[in-house]
């Protein structure tokens, strides 16, 4: 069967190197992949289409591109899946990166970061003679973010990074909670304690993005989070993210329901007036464009409050 | 121009690990590829790594026999008990790394049955071993501050007065050719998967490594000797793990029989992979087949126990296949898997022989997939195949620093650099001769695939090796469209196409020379192993004119004599 597709060139070698859109249409099977439809193109219609790619399989992660605006492994992506009607499919490079050539991209960025997490196991104290004992459910858990191929699919749609590179992202970010949650490593408080800063575990905006394109089922949100837990619960509460956690917890559990003004002060801090001050025009816009209700010092807990605290003191006991 | 001391040429497992080794042991090093490190085809090992623990009962010399039996005796025992005596090591080692190998209830760590072997001693991590142990083996390359040249790919080895004196690569990103001077290089490139089609390998096994040594002058050894895996999928090839029978799958015909019963009565589903491999054949060729195929059912496996040990397959089996293993059986045939053979090494990864029993070139060292130590003689057990690439990885870097820190850095004349620019200029501005390197890589996968697959004969490898010779000729005149350099991949893919048919031009070479059957190695029409004459390697040099040169070597027998082999 044929299959129609949009791909997204650019040559830096061209004379005029900007982007452009190239309509192709190859030739696959009825249980090919976008990527069986590119190496169509690439052996057949064009040798100079760049793409990496190797297994075919979804284990080396090679293949991250955007089809349909969506990042994904061409390999796992089947064509009628994403083209049931035969539509033309629209392939691009992943995002949140340089684009080298046609859809390969700069991976620099994605590995420094990866970098910075200190991706590698730090035992405490002597190794023992034989492996260590640890409880078997501790590694089988691990199985789930050890299953992550570093294809770079969660950092191309990651909306945090968009915004600010500085932003560790959800893959390395996985990666660190992948040393965070192994018994054998000796290092998570300092590794808890260095994720806290900025660019860290509190600048995820948890929009789901990654949960929903990544390819092996990490999660990477979910580990974020599981993350920040386990870095309040070793005393790490004294940063804007714990404190907003914590003033937000607190604010359910009092009312019933969020007082954002009160949300924001907490988590700045009562003291911290400078800060306070610069978030004040803020704050007026919000009023402003209804996004903030009227500050009131009365903010009323709703009736039946018990029944959200009864909650809470469920999940306390069970904690 | 860089100079080392020791240069890596691959970084999966065999390559990364032997970087490690040789930095440990004072080395300047460094590792190219022409992928980044966690790309590499290592990740494709699924079911696990063995190794014959003692503090658990277990005997290195059981290890040692099955492996043995396994190669159809034609795997040389020193190799093998090296294998077998420091795998347990290596295992602790790989541990300590971080592989987060799965425990027992005692939180030690468990084990998994695997094919060819009577007691469970595959250590494993679910079904992504390999995925688990190269990102591990990655991590420490970073912690070591291992130098990685990724996405650098080698047009060829540089050999000065009769040795190694570095390689000449292209950096992809750039495009720009460089002359990389190192007192020794290591050869860890894996396998040639792309040589058949199809074939369980990534599109990145295209035996670079193989064709650089055979033609620097090391001879590649056992070539013939290609493994089929029993458990592929139809469509493009992908792996099922063995560690799917280790659990306890069965394999069934289109009549529902377990037919190992009557091809295996004792080891069943669990013998050797060559054996399974022609019994599903003998059944889909006598009409018991489905499509082409038979059958693996993992449905009494439970699906708890599925998704937590098979959770790969699982998702393989949906996205690639639409099939539910829980609750289907799903078919599969025998493909193409693996190389025994490769670049002659001995025990150290050397490829050049101290008692000058076989001509090679010193300052080479090859390890993994690339190379034919020969520790998987006929046919390769389930899971030793990660157990080589770290042991041999090991040593072929601890080996490469010694020599390196004995040998001086040799004087390469800018000749050299400016020679190889010139032919991949050739290359690039030549004119298309209308032919294509996909189409020659095509006819030439379907031509080995048809003739040098689990059955083989005369008539058949003729045809093969005539195939190969006018594929290349065609590829003589073949173009590249890319006329850039920056990732030129058009470029990469005729220089890969090269290889593979020196590759190929082995294989078949080597299969026509040996009149017998014996491993993956099965002729229809010489269908009896023959001790009395060919317990012995075949080694195919290449010749820069004519056919390739043929020679053969004894088989290194220590404690077990060669036996009828049953399973």
């Amino acid at each position: 069967m044929q299959v129609k597709l949009k791909v997204r060139r650019y040559n830096p070698e061209a004379e005029n190197p900007v982007a452009y859109q190239q309509e192709f249409t190859a030739e696959v099977e009825a249980y090919s992949s976008v990527l069986d439809a590119l190496m169509y193109l690439r052996e057949y219609v064009d040798d100079s289409l760049a793409v990496r790619c190797s297994c075919r399989g979804a284990i080396c992660g090679s293949c991250g591109v955007r089809i349909n605006g969506q990042a994904t492994l061409a390999c796992k992506t089947k064509v009628v899946s994403v083209a049931p009607h035969g539509e033309t499919i629209t392939v691009e490079p992943m995002g949140n990166m340089p684009v080298l050539k046609d859809l390969v991209t700069d991976m620099k960025p994605f590995w420094d970061k990866v970098r910075q997490v200190t991706p590698w196991l730090q035992p405490e104290g002597l190794e023992p003679e034989g492996e260590y004992v640890v409880p078997p459910e501790s590694m089988t858990h691990l199985n789930g973010v050890m299953g992550c191929i570093m294809c770079g699919v969660c950092v191309s749609d990651c909306t945090a990074l968009e915004v600010d590179s500085n932003f560790i992202g959800p893959a390395a970010l996985a990666k660190a909670y992948r040393f965070a949650a192994d018994p054998r490593d000796g290092e998570s408080q300092e590794r808890l304690r260095a994720l806290n800063e900025y660019g860290g575990i509190w600048d995820c905006t948890r929009c789901m993005e990654c949960v929903e394109v990544c390819p092996k089922g990490v999660a990477p949100m979910d580990r974020i989070m599981a993350l920040r837990e386990k870095a309040m619960a070793a005393g790490f509460t004294n940063t804007y993210g714990a404190r907003h956690a914590e003033a937000f917890s607190d604010s359910v559990k009092e009312g019933g329901r969020l007082d954002e003004t009160m949300l924001a002060i907490r988590t700045i801090g009562f003291f911290n007036v400078p800060k306070l001050l610069s978030m004040a025009p803020v704050a007026l816009r919000a009023l402003v464009h209804r996004k903030l209700p009227m500050p009131s010092p009365f903010h009323a807990p709703i009736p039946d409050v018990h029944q959200v605290q009864r909650i809470f003191g469920r999940l306390e006991k069970k904690l | 121009m860089a100079d080392y001391d020791v240069l890596v040429v691959g970084a999966g497992l065999a390559g990364m690990r032997a970087a490690l080794a040789a930095q440990e042991r004072g080395a300047k090093v460094a590792v190219l590829s022409k992928v980044h490190p966690v790309r590499s085809h290592s990740n494709a090992a699924q079911g696990g790594i063995n190794a014959a623990l003692t503090d658990r009962g277990d005997d290195w010399q059981d290890h040692g026999y099955e492996t043995v039996k396994g190669s159809d005796y034609l795997g040389d025992q020193d190799a093998i008990e090296v294998l077998a005596q420091e795998a347990g090591r290596e295992i602790i080692a790989l541990e300590h790394m971080g592989v987060i190998f799965s425990r027992g209830e005692d939180g030690r760590l468990g084990t998994r049955r695997f094919g060819g072997q009577q007691r469970a001693r595959t250590f494993f991590v679910s079904d992504f071993t390999g995925q688990a142990m190269l990102h591990v083996m990655f991590e420490q390359v970073l912690r070591a501050g291992v130098e990685v040249l990724d996405e650098w790919f080698v047009t060829s080895l540089v050999v000065e007065e009769g040795r190694c004196a570095g390689v000449v690569a292209i950096e992809l990103r750039t495009g720009k050719l460089h002359l990389l001077r190192a007192k020794a290089v290591i050869i860890a490139t894996g396998g040639l998967g792309r040589v058949f089609e199809p074939s369980t390998n990534g599109l990145i096994c295209t035996g670079d490594g193989m064709s650089l040594a055979y033609r620097a002058g090391v001879p590649l050894m056992d070539m013939e000797m290609v493994q089929y895996h029993p458990t592929t999928l139809k469509g493009n090839g992908l792996l099922m793990t063995e560690a799917a029978r280790g659990e306890g799958a069965y394999l069934l015909n289109s009549k529902g029989e377990r037919f190992m019963e009557r091809y295996a009565p004792t080891m069943k589903e669990l013998a050797s992979r060559d054996v399974v491999s022609r019994a599903e054949q003998t059944e889909i060729n006598e009409g018991r087949g489905v499509d082409g195929c038979v059958f693996l059912d993992c449905r009494h496996l439970g699906k708890k126990f599925i998704l937590e040990r098979l959770h790969q397959v699982y998702e393989e089996g949906k996205a690639f296949a639409n099939v539910d293993i829980t609750e289907q059986p799903i078919p599969i045939r025998p493909g193409m898997h693996y190389q025994m053979g490769g670049i002659k090494t001995d025990v150290d990864g050397r490829c050049w022989d101290m008692k000058k029993r076989w001509r090679g070139v010193p300052g080479l060292f090859a390890a993994g997939e690339a190379a034919c130590v020969s520790l998987h003689g006929g046919n390769r057990l389930g899971a030793n195949s990660l157990l080589d690439t770290v042991v041999f990885g090991r040593r072929a870097g601890h080996c490469a620093a010694e020599y390196a820190s004995q040998e001086p850095l040799k004087t390469v004349s800018q000749a050299r650099l400016a020679h190889e620019e010139e032919r991949i200029h050739a290359l690039l501005s030549r004119n298309s001769s209308g032919d294509s390197v996909a189409k020659i890589r095509l006819e030439m996968g379907q031509s080995m695939n048809e003739h040098l697959a689990v059955f083989r004969n005369q008539e058949g490898m003729e045809t093969a090796l005539r195939k190969v010779r006018e594929l290349r000729q065609r590829y003589d005149r073949v173009g590249v469209r890319d006329r850039g350099r920056i990732f030129n991949m058009g470029l990469v893919f005729a220089l890969e196409l090269g290889a593979m048919l020196d590759c190929a031009e082995a294989i078949t070479v080597g299969a026509l020379e040996r009149k017998e059957s014996r491993g993956a190695h099965f002729r229809t029409d010489m269908p009896e192993r023959d001790d009395e004459h060919w317990l012995k390697h075949v080694l195919v040099y290449h010749t820069l004119e004519g056919p390739p040169r043929i020679d053969t070597l004894p088989v290194t027998i220590t404690r077990w004599q060669p036996q009828k082999r049953v399973y």
